[in-house]
């Protein structure tokens, strides 16, 4: 039947963790450190209160936007935590997950041939869904010796007229990296001086470890020229709820709309019921998982340089992106023969892009004790190899 | 208030008071040093009152009983409840005394091997005692949780995907 594929789905690659998520999937007794979703249970508060909502028989749908009570709270919680207002009225989509709020941001802003620059390495998602779009990606090397933050040369360097949308991510996976809005600044200047828009995804903007988290939105006059992406999934630990949000000018979320509309209707009831819950009185479950993850970023990065590799300090999210180099390894030799070896799974960098080589992701939301274990593995793993 | 810092060291220290200070140096970026004097000032200014065990007695299948014990008390003039409060946490039976709001002034929590020495503590040591007015015992049948660990119903625990983006 692929004669009946368009050319798009046709030539649609798959992720590059796919082949790895096969292999591993096929082995007994792994210990993964794959996984980009929190060990954590959605808080109980939360869970709680959507068990309650379907017991009121809440199961209808909302409003194409989202239940104007959770985006009221919301735009209440941008405030307080992160200084943004928007307008809960016209200025904030709830989506389906992050995810969808991706896919709409380029579907809105991209025409067939406009340039998306993607920081390189980043989220699977945004290469995938820009050309989806028909967008052409122009790739931004980020470097170890930044720790992988962006820098407007890098950004100069990928830049031609005809690219329209910058993609930012940080807290960032697969590497962890953090900007500060010194950091930002530069690359705020450039936006406006090349009149570009910026997909901003700051889904890890609560998972941050040594102060605050900038949005970009923030910066000055780039308000307007951003959408801002987030989520429930990692901070409030509700991945398989499937909601997120998307804030930005009311042109741009409008539109947005409307696509969402035709194509999804709303976002689940009860993640919603779920999530305003969690703005509500999540709070101190947030910050609880906040210091578990800390303590075991701190015994990772530790492990990793235990064992002579380079292992730069990541300020958010919960991955840590140790160099392998030294071990002689390509980095998917590297994942593929610790998979085998040792039975621990990790994500070779090369997935997120041509400038993750060199590198593996390592989740670090697991137990302490899983971790442990994992780093004794790859320890006589890399020992052998150096 | 707790600095952000020894917020780290006590959560962690919450979690597994085992750790080494080399372990929880590594865990919180403090030195061994900081943290041995931290929580040596912890435990001098009882932050840290004691390192102590849960065990979950049903899997030993011994014999233990627990009760609720409410107790109406006459207050004594001058001293309210707690003189007497502090006669009934010498007992070594009771293992928690708290002054309640409600129908009731105390409520002791008093472990035993069975109700008959349950029943015989109360009747020997309390009841006798003039300023009770009322007391009501009530025996602990199961325990699902207790300081915060769950001891039922976490066994099956769902599983996610190995390799997720
Ligand atoms: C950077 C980033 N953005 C978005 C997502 C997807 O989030 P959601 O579950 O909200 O769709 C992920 C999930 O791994 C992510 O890492």
């Amino acid at each position: 039947m692929k004669q009946y594929l368009s050319p798009l789905a046709a030539n649609l690659k798959p992720s590059g963790i796919r082949k790895f998520f096969d292999l591993a999937s096929s082995m007994e007794n792994v210990i993964s450190l794959g996984v980009g979703e929190p060990d954590f249970f959605t808080p109980w508060v939360m869970r709680e209160s959507a068990i309650f909502s379907l017991e009121q028989g809440q199961t209808m749908y909302t409003s194409n936007a989202g239940l104007i009570e959770l985006r009221r709270e919301l735009s209440n919680y941008l405030a307080k935590h992160q200084g943004l207002n928007y307008n809960p009225e016209n200025e904030i989509l709830i989506t389906v997950g992050a995810s969808e709020a991706v896919d709409l941001a380029m579907r809105t802003l991209i025409s067939p041939g406009d340039g998306v620059l993607i920081p390189d390495p980043s989220y699977v998602a945004y290469a995938g869904c820009a050309t989806i779009a028909g967008g052409e990606i122009h790739y931004i090397p980020l470097r170890a010796e930044n720790d992988f933050r962006l820098q407007v040369d890098d950004l100069r360097l990928a830049y031609t007229p005809n690219c329209k949308v910058l993609v930012l991510s940080y807290p960032n996976n697969p590497t962890g990296a953090i900007m500060t809005r010194e950091d930002l600044l530069p690359i705020a200047r450039f936006v406006c001086e090349n009149d570009l828009i910026v997909i901003s995804d700051e889904i890890y903007s609560d998972l941050t470890y040594e102060g605050n988290h900038t949005p970009f939105a923030t910066l000055p006059y780039m308000r307007n020229r951003t959408l801002h992406i987030s989520g429930f999934s990692k901070a409030y630990a509700m991945t398989g709820w499937r909601i997120g949000y998307v804030t930005g000018h009311s042109d741009l979320i409008q539109a947005m709309t409307r696509i969402h509309q035709y194509s999804i209707m709303c976002a689940p009831i009860m993640a919603q019921i779920a999530a305003l819950e969690g703005l509500r009185n999540g709070e101190s479950a947030k910050k609880s998982m906040l210091l578990e993850y800390d303590r075991r970023r701190r015994l990772m990065v530790h492990g990793f340089r235990e064992m002579g590799l380079t292992c730069f300090d990541p300020l958010g999210a919960f991955y840590v992106f140790p160099n392998i180099t030294v071990t002689g390894l390509s980095s998917d030799e590297f994942a593929e023969q610790l998979l085998k070896e040792e039975r621990v799974a990790v994500i070779p960098g090369i997935a997120f892009g041509p400038a993750g080589e060199g590198h593996i992701r390592c989740s670090y939301a697991y137990s302490t004790e899983q971790l442990k274990e994992a780093l004794e593995r790859i320890a006589r793993f890399v020992k052998k190899r150096l | 208030m707790l600095s952000e810092e020894d917020r780290r060291l006590l959560h962690i220290l919450e979690q597994d008071c085992r750790l080494t200070p080399e372990e929880l140096s590594i865990q919180t970026g403090l030195t061994p040093d900081y943290i041995n004097k931290k929580i040596k000032q912890w435990e001098k200014d009882k932050v840290i009152v004691k390192y102590s065990l849960l065990v979950n007695h049903e899997k030993l299948e011994e014999d233990r009983v627990t009760a609720l014990i409410d107790l109406k008390v006459l207050p004594q003039r001058g001293e309210g409840y707690d003189k007497i409060a502090q006669r009934f946490q010498k007992f070594p039976e009771i293992k928690s005394v708290f002054l309640m709001s409600g129908n009731y002034d105390l409520c002791l929590l008093i472990e035993g091997k069975n109700m008959y020495e349950i029943a015989q503590f109360v009747s020997d040591k309390l009841s006798p005692l003039d300023v009770i007015e009322a007391t009501s015992t009530r025996f602990v049948l199961r325990r699902y949780k207790q300081d915060g660990i769950e001891f039922y119903g976490e066994e099956e625990r769902p599983k996610r995907l190995v390799i997720s983006p």
